[in-house]
């Protein structure tokens, strides 16, 4: 029965034109919307979240999509690693789900995907019907491993060495462009920026148009019902009807460019064409759609907010800016520490797929369970004096950030020279980035966001 | 002494003292040798303590098991003797092992 409805399924898929599809899902989000009379009702309104120490243990609720913003994470974490590292939350906006905070669980969750999978999601909530788009991340192996292979060569280290060169000179591009000795949105002009030139160099998206990229990943990143986002479904619908627009114009125009002779490019769009396993992804919009927008999520919230953090972090431990410019040597350990510090993603979502133990408690078959990456990292029995920036860490880079497993993140040395490149030509220019201002935080329980950021430069005395 | 023997892409080769009952990447990271990150610290879940056995050593050394092999499988740069060389566990017969080190890690 299965069979026969995804064998519908796919062949629907691959003859209405996929723009056909998402008015079709968007008309049926409206209306169920007005049937159940949620139609613009907030499912998240902030409001003061307690001191840890108020709450009994089971009241604990970490898919509060503003603890992050709040800063009560790290005390509400800190309990949890201590008295139930792994705790159930029996209540929550997003049904129930179990929290497994210490690193070492974290470790042993996240390799055993026998066990563990990340299908159908990996985030504490469920996306609006027909905005489940399929996505490697959440997939088991086999399937998992095929198509991840496709891509992964566009960020092989081997092709990153031909990056560097472009990346550094688009941060210099950049960095030349700011403003000096007057206060300005680090988050805007740099982290976002940067990020999104990246992608549309990664994409051969056309380069004029790529903030149309961060636009959709934001919105596609923080739906309301998937990690308690801000996101209205009549936007995300509307663009995700451009997005796929766009990005079937680039695919066909790839593809008849490659039939036309042209050299194949270093591209995602090229790579997926040219790998056996994924050649017509086109025909299944759903994965399409889907393996695309991670690869535009995982390259830009992720290093944007290590952008952001690393400038922040850096001015709350002014000392560790001090180290790095007596001794610039320390930014590749500094960029791990970074990441570690920030951890841009709280958590990856796992479904059990057989009753089992962990820590101590028993898991059923079909439980959620979190694994907290963002308190991994702060774990004091890995990392001493978890909450402090230590630039010259000797453990850095045994934090949690990438996730550890087949689903590890495939980005990571892209990341990492990102973030290397922007410090070194930091250093070169300024001899102070001062935040001026308290930053904002975005509304998630996923993303661990800084939406804006006001700093002022310090050029370099010259001669 | 009984060492194990790194050679990197470039044909600079590192010597560590084998130490039996500890995995070949813990031996490399304690002695600095260039190119190996271990960032899982020995869970093969991270993939960048890759290595390529020499072949004359290949057998002796056996290959991988399923979860190692899962990790070594998404790198583009594995070769048929590669390993992670935290799931390898230094024994005495094991004196003079060459292994070559990737151009980079994943």
């Amino acid at each position: 029965m299965t069979k026969i409805r995804e064998a519908i399924t796919a062949k629907v898929q691959a003859t209405i034109p996929m723009e056909r599809q998402i008015q079709g899902a968007h008309l049926y989000d409206k209306t169920r919307r007005w049937v159940t009379g949620t139609n613009g009702q907030k499912m998240f309104v902030e409001s003061p979240i307690p001191p840890v120490d108020d709450l009994e243990i089971g009241e604990i609720d970490l898919s509060n999509p503003f603890l992050y913003r709040q800063g009560r994470w790290q005390s509400y974490f800190e309990r949890l690693r201590k008295e139930a590292p792994v705790h159930y939350q029996a209540n929550s906006p997003f049904g129930p789900f179990w929290s497994v905070t210490r690193h070492a669980d974290i470790i042993a969750v996240d390799k055993n995907h026998d066990v563990f999978s990340a299908e159908p999601f990996i985030v504490i909530g469920v996306p609006p019907r027909f905005m489940d788009i399929e996505m490697f991340i959440a997939m088991d192996p086999p399937r998992h491993d095929l198509q991840r292979q496709a891509v992964q060569g566009v960020v092989a280290p081997k092709n990153l060495r031909e990056m560097e060169g472009l990346i550094r000179s688009r941060v210099r591009e950049v960095l030349d462009d700011l403003p000096v000795d007057e206060p300005f949105d680090w988050v805007q002009k740099v982290s976002v920026e940067l990020t999104a030139r990246m992608l549309a160099t990664l994409l051969d998206f056309p380069y004029e148009q790529r903030r149309k990229l961060v636009q959709w990943s934001d919105l596609a990143a923080s739906m309301e019902q998937t990690n308690g986002g801000p996101s209205d479904n009549d936007e995300v619908f509307a663009e995700m009807r451009s997005t796929v627009r766009e990005l079937s114009a680039l695919w066909y125009d790839k593809a008849a460019r490659l039939a036309g002779g042209e050299e194949p490019g270093f591209d995602l769009i090229t790579m997926l064409q040219s790998n056996e396993n994924t050649k017509d992804l086109i025909d299944r919009p759903m994965e399409f759609l889907g393996n695309l927008t991670l690869l535009i999520v995982g390259g830009n919230d992720t290093t944007r907010n290590s952008m952001s953090g690393g400038v922040l972090a850096l001015n709350q431990f002014p000392e560790q800016f001090e180290k790095l410019k007596a001794n610039p040597d320390l930014i590749p350990n500094m960029v791990s520490e970074i990441i570690r510090w920030q951890t841009p993603l709280a958590y990856m979502r796992r479904i059990a797929k057989k009753d089992t133990i962990l820590n101590g408690q028993f898991i059923r078959e079909g439980d959620k369970v979190v694994m907290w990456y963002a308190s991994g990292n702060r774990d004091e029995a890995v990392f001493e004096r978890p909450d402090e920036l230590i630039i010259d860490r000797p453990n850095a880079r045994n934090h949690i950030a990438f996730g550890f497993g087949v689903h590890r993140c495939m980005g990571n040395r892209l990341a990492e020279m990102q973030l290397r490149i922007l410090w070194e030509e930091l250093l070169t220019r300024f001899e102070d980035i001062d935040v001026v201002a308290d930053p904002e935080y975005v509304q998630s329980n996923f993303v661990r966001g800084i939406s804006r950021l006001m700093v002022r430069l310090t050029p370099k005395a010259t001669g | 002494m009984a060492v194990v023997t790194f050679v990197s892409h470039d044909g600079d080769t590192h010597q560590a003292p084998l130490e039996e009952g500890r995995s070949l990447m813990q031996v490399a990271t304690e002695n600095a040798v260039p190119g190996i990150d271990g960032d899982c610290g020995g869970e093969a879940a991270c993939g960048t303590c890759h290595v390529v056995v020499d072949p004359a050593w290949a057998e002796r050394v056996g290959s991988s098991e399923a979860g190692e092999e899962g990790m070594l499988a998404m790198n583009p740069e594995r070769e048929p003797t590669s390993r992670l060389s935290c799931q390898m566990v230094l024994c005495e017969a094991w004196d003079g092992l060459t292994v070559r080190l990737p151009e980079f890690q994943m």
